[in-house]
């Protein structure tokens, strides 16, 4: 019976990443994508990795695709040539995928079957003060690497609103909003956030034993704010407003600080101690998702654009 | 061990605070940082001066399980660089762009993207990790990609999403030989590699990793980036670009193939490196002459020079023998690195100022600069004495050495490569040399104050003073050779 799920799923894999890339249309392609970031994540869980799967279904899956299709709302709106001529296949890019992807179905068919887990990670867990695992490689045994990811996100917000124009520089963030007042997405937007809110508070606190963390809790978060903005129950801010700057840079800080504070102590630039880990790991987290979800719900409004009812 | 934390953490917290802050206190905050991480390079130098290496084991956790960094001569000469590079870039910047917290979308921009560019840089020099080094070359060409936008115009757009494309395909590719890697030996800490047991899928991981890192550094083929990333980019961005970011992707290789995996680095893998560099260095060149706008010849002058990093593999990579030679090939490569990227840095920022009395870079624009802006002309002469590879100069003594390592090695061909590289690069500086030299009525306004003018003289004086201060400085980079033939303590 498992074995039938499995392959039916590796066919949907197959079938939906085919229609992603060789189908004609972006609408249809970004659908798909979609769609196959969905089914994606169904394979992490059968792979027993829980943890990517909630990410995969909500970075991969979720924000990639709404920033995919806020990116084709906006093409269409620009212009109606946004579906591109049927160019075909590139024929070059189509011969250089084929031989990566035949060079890793080669080094899988040769590479050892992974040993876990590790003896060195069932040594060193008990000290990390979470028992999820995944957490503690994210925020303890490799924490310079997600607190430099953390900064990433930063980084790739500046580049967006560079794309603003200067003089609409001053103007609230996005494409402004119009939901009618008692439509359907004015009702969602009630009934959405609280249960989203939820949910990712949940996902963010359940990270330290369980499954979840900051990335995926700060996605659902995002997504709490987004909805609240298309129902039109919040207007975005506009790039200068301090309380938002300050939302943006609160987890790398604590980060940062939590760090310095380690290296200051005995254990070392982002060391914790063992009493206090813990509580620490749980600090930087709450904090990394709330900036998380900040940086996330800014790239997908946009750069500042005119037109904002005031 | 304080001052390799802070060149960690206080580019990043200057950083948040351009961002979280506005007005004085922002301006202040980009400052402070500035100057704290240009004095922590400095003093990096004393403690890696001889003997040894600096090395931090983060969080605690040492490898397989935790990120190791190490501080040795190729780490401290590249951070040196860099604070240079950004010191000079600062400087510029705060004229011609803005000061931090003031002003509109480019200064808002310029100063947080600076300074994450430059943690990312910083990052990637210490890091031993493959995986640490694949999230650092992702923090540097994002930030790099938003510095090519920033001047908001349609033709810097352009350039800055076929950057991003190349950019992100590369660091896939990287991406895709470190999982493979991992998968075979269960670690990503080049230590640990280097002692590896070798698997069947180190050569295909080794490629994957070698095609992306050569996709960002720009090696031709993969060079089509670079020159309208660079040369739509304001002045103080592209000499940030062209001087620091190519070199992060190419010391990833460069420790790759000789300290990670230095038993894969065969002699056809070698040769292919060095055949792509000699293309890089011929077509660069010839693409440099052939352009009608300065700051385009300076971008494909960086085609060309990138080149011949690459030509120096078989020498430093070369393997059986008599392999003394090695010590010099590799000290002629930092210094190249070195000077140029000094060098490169002060033509972007010569260029932007001219830029901002002419309003063109076109070279009949540039005539009788050299009357009305005698000193950044006289920056952008001694910067193209070291492209050139003239002496005295640090371009001249770094390839003094790699020739006669490529002569004593027997490998006399690469010798000619950067002989005749040096003969190209004369030629595609000679023309806007003769316009800033014309005999032509100077503009009449200049906007340029003199103070100015003196930063990327300062610049393209410390890469000539590389080329006297040569032996001092290759003794105090003792560590430099990494892999299994490390030779300590040899100078040139």
């Amino acid at each position: 019976m498992t074995l039938l799920l499995d392959a039916v799923l590796c066919v949907l894999l197959l079938g939906t990443a085919l229609a992603a890339v060789l189908g004609r249309g972006v609408f249809r392609a970004i659908v798909f994508f979609i769609v196959y970031g969905l089914l994606l994540s169904v394979g992490w869980v059968r792979l027993e990795a829980v943890n990517v799967a909630l990410a995969e279904a909500a970075i991969g899956a979720g924000l990639t695709g709404i920033l995919l299709l806020t990116t084709y709302g906006k093409l269409t709106r620009v212009s109606a040539e946004a579906e591109p001529d049927d160019a075909g296949v590139n024929l070059p890019v189509a011969l250089v995928s084929v031989a990566v992807a035949g060079a890793l179905a080669w080094a899988w068919s040769v590479l050892p079957e992974p040993t876990r887990p590790r003896a060195e990670l069932a040594e060193a867990l008990p000290r990390a003060g979470v028992e999820n695992p995944v957490t503690a490689v994210l925020l303890s045994f490799r924490a310079w690497d997600t607190l430099l990811e953390s900064v990433v996100l930063l980084a790739a917000l500046i580049g967006l609103w560079l794309l603003g124009r200067d003089e609409d520089w001053q103007q609230r963030l996005g494409v402004p909003q119009h939901a009618r007042p008692g439509g359907i997405m004015t009702s969602f937007g009630r009934v959405l956030p609280p249960v989203g809110f939820l949910v990712g508070v949940y996902l963010v606190f359940i990270g330290a034993d369980e499954p979840g963390g900051a990335f995926q809790g700060g996605t659902v978060l995002a997504a709490v704010g987004l909805v609240a903005a298309l129902a039109g129950l919040i207007q975005p801010p506009r790039i200068g407003q301090w309380q938002w700057h300050a939302g943006l840079v609160l987890g790398p800080l604590v980060f940062l600080l939590a760090g310095v504070a380690g290296a200051l102590s005995d254990s070392g630039f982002l060391g914790y101690p063992e009493a206090i880990a813990g509580t620490a790991i749980l600090v930087i987290e709450a904090a990394l998702a709330a900036s998380i979800a900040v940086t996330l719900a800014f790239l997908v409004i946009g750069p500042p654009e005119k037109g904002h009812r005031e | 061990m304080t001052a390799l934390l802070a060149l960690l953490v206080v580019p990043l917290f200057g950083a948040l605070a351009a961002i979280a802050l506005s007005g004085r206190a922002a301006g202040v905050a980009v400052w402070a940082a500035t100057l704290v991480t240009v004095a922590a390079a400095l003093a990096l130098v004393f403690p890696v001066g001889p003997p040894g290496i600096v090395t931090l084991e983060l969080g605690g956790w040492a490898p397989p399980l935790g990120i190791a960094l190490a501080a040795d001569g190729l780490s401290v000469a590249l951070i040196v660089m860099s604070a240079l590079v950004m010191l000079g870039a600062g400087l510029a910047a705060h004229h011609s762009i803005g000061p931090a917290g003031e002003g509109g979308r480019m200064a808002f921009g310029f100063w947080p993207l600076m300074l994450l560019l430059w943690a990312a840089l910083n990052a990637v020099f210490l890091s031993r990790d493959l995986f640490n080094l694949y999230v650092g070359i992702e923090l540097l060409s994002l930030a790099a990609v938003g510095l090519v936008a920033i001047d908001g115009k349609a033709r810097a757009y352009a350039a800055a999403i076929r950057y991003l494309v190349y950019a992100l395909a590369g660091s896939l590719l990287y991406l895709g030989g470190v999982v493979l890697t991992y998968a075979a030996h269960g670690t990503l800490d080049m230590g640990l590699l280097a002692a590896r047991s070798p698997a069947v899928s180190d050569g295909l991981a080794l490629a994957l990793m070698t095609a992306g890192l050569m996709a960002k550094t720009a090696l031709f083929p993969f060079h089509v980036w670079l020159p309208p990333a660079h040369g739509s980019a304001p002045a103080p961005a592209s000499a940030m670009l062209s001087a620091l970011v190519p070199k992060a992707s190419f010391v990833i290789l460069l420790r790759l193939w000789l300290e990670a995996m230095p038993d894969r680095a065969s002699d056809g893998a070698l040769l292919l490196l060095a055949l792509l560099g000699v293309s890089a260095v011929v077509w660069g060149s010839l693409r440099a002459i052939a352009q009608t706008r300065l700051k385009l010849v300076v971008a494909y002058s960086t085609v060309a020079q990138i080149g011949y990093l690459f030509v120096v593999f078989p020498l430093v990579g070369a393997t059986g023998g008599d392999l003394t030679f090695r010590s010099d090939a590799w000290n002629g490569l930092v210094l190249l690195i070195l000077s140029h990227g000094l060098a490169k840095s002060a033509m972007f920022l010569t260029v932007g100022q001219w830029m901002n009395v002419t309003g063109s870079d076109a070279f009949d624009r540039l005539r009788g600069l050299a009357v009305a802006m005698p000193i950044s002309v006289f920056g952008f002469a001694l910067a193209a004495v070291t492209l050139a590879g003239l002496p005295p100069s640090g371009g001249f003594t770094a390839k003094y050495l790699i020739m006669t390592a490529a002569f004593v090695s027997g490998q006399w061909v690469w010798a000619l490569v950067m002989a005749g590289g040096g003969l190209l690069a004369a030629i595609y500086l000679y023309r806007p040399m003769a316009a800033l030299f014309a005999r032509s009525a100077p503009p009449e306004t200049i906007t340029v104050s003199t103070s100015r003018q003196l930063v990327p003289l300062a610049l393209a004086t410390a890469s000539i003073a590389l080329g006297f201060l040569a032996a001092g400085l290759l003794e105090m980079l003792p560590s430099g050779l990494p892999g299994p033939l490390a030779i300590s303590g040899e100078g040139s």
